[in-house]
């Protein structure tokens, strides 16, 4: 990882890998979600409804990932005090808060026709709830970090402890059996029939690599910004 | 009940989200390398 501390190490490879991580996505994307709403038969509990899922886990798994990355940055800042890792985790932190939403909006969705309600205070959607909520506040802080100019050890102390909520969204459908159905697939296996499940793991994986493209691109945009500061700054001086 | 306006909102409001965030991302990436390449040049 120290490899990459030197930002334009760092820019050399991300330059190259931004279009290919978008593009490739973007076509998994396009095929896994045509695939989901046209080819893909109705579940023979759920029907038709089972077709959000392809929208709805992708989202789920980068709101947890994408907090679990600004864990990860946050800690290498603190111990490590990695010069780009306070950049990585502030460029995950708006496309991560907005996975968290449509996770939670298209779940909403799907749990009208399925359960016959928007909203319960189940253990799965409250947990998720609350990962946006630090979403919110993590911008927010991170922002106001960045406007002092500081390092902002307080929203990378404020990921860490953030991540604590990971294994609760994780674990919730076990600890509280509530509404929310149970995991589907695990390292064991799957229990959704293959006809099913193969647009959800090309669609997963498209989405995953748009919000890796989505990150290089913010980390770039960061990285010129304070790049345009330190000029000026020492234009000024001069 | 009809799933179909369900599954064509979840699908509408994913797929405006993500490219909304694609491009904001994008243009401010332009922009600011836009800019630190300008200033690079005027040294």
């Amino acid at each position: 990882m120290h490899i990459f501390a030197n930002p334009a190490r760092f820019l050399s490879i991300a330059r190259p890998l931004t279009p290919w991580f978008g593009w490739v996505g973007a076509l998994m994307i396009v095929v896994a979600l045509g695939a989901g709403l046209f080819v893909t038969p109705p579940d023979y509990l759920q029907g038709e409804s089972v077709r959000i899922m392809y929208v709805h886990v992708p989202a789920a798994w980068l709101g947890m990932a994408g907090w679990s990355g600004i864990a990860i940055s946050s800690l290498m800042q603190l111990v490590w005090r990695h010069p780009l890792a306070s950049v990585a985790a502030r460029a995950i932190a708006v496309p991560g808060a907005l996975f968290a939403a449509i996770c939670l909006v298209t779940g909403s969705l799907w749990g009208r026709p399925t359960w016959g309600t928007y909203w319960e205070w189940d253990g799965r959607l409250t947990s998720m709830l609350v990962l946006f909520f630090l979403y919110l506040a993590y911008i927010a802080l991170s922002s106001a970090g960045a406007e002092r100019g500081s390092n902002d050890r307080v929203s990378a102390i404020f990921g860490v402890v953030g991540a604590i909520n990971i294994p609760i969204i994780h674990f919730s459908v076990e600890w509280w059996r509530t509404l929310h159905q149970g995991q589907s697939i695990g390292l064991g296996g799957s229990k959704i029939d293959p006809s099913l499940l193969w647009p959800l793991l090309v669609s997963t994986l498209g989405f995953s690599l748009l919000f890796g493209a989505i990150v290089l691109m913010r980390m770039r945009a960061l990285l010129a910004q304070a790049k345009v500061e330190a000029r000026l700054k020492r234009m000024t001086a001069e | 009940m009809n799933h179909w306006p369900f599954i064509i909102a979840a699908y509408a409001i994913a797929i405006a989200g993500t490219l909304g965030v694609v491009l904001a991302s994008f243009t401010a990436m332009r922009r600011a390398e836009r800019q630190a390449d300008a200033l690079t040049r005027r040294d």
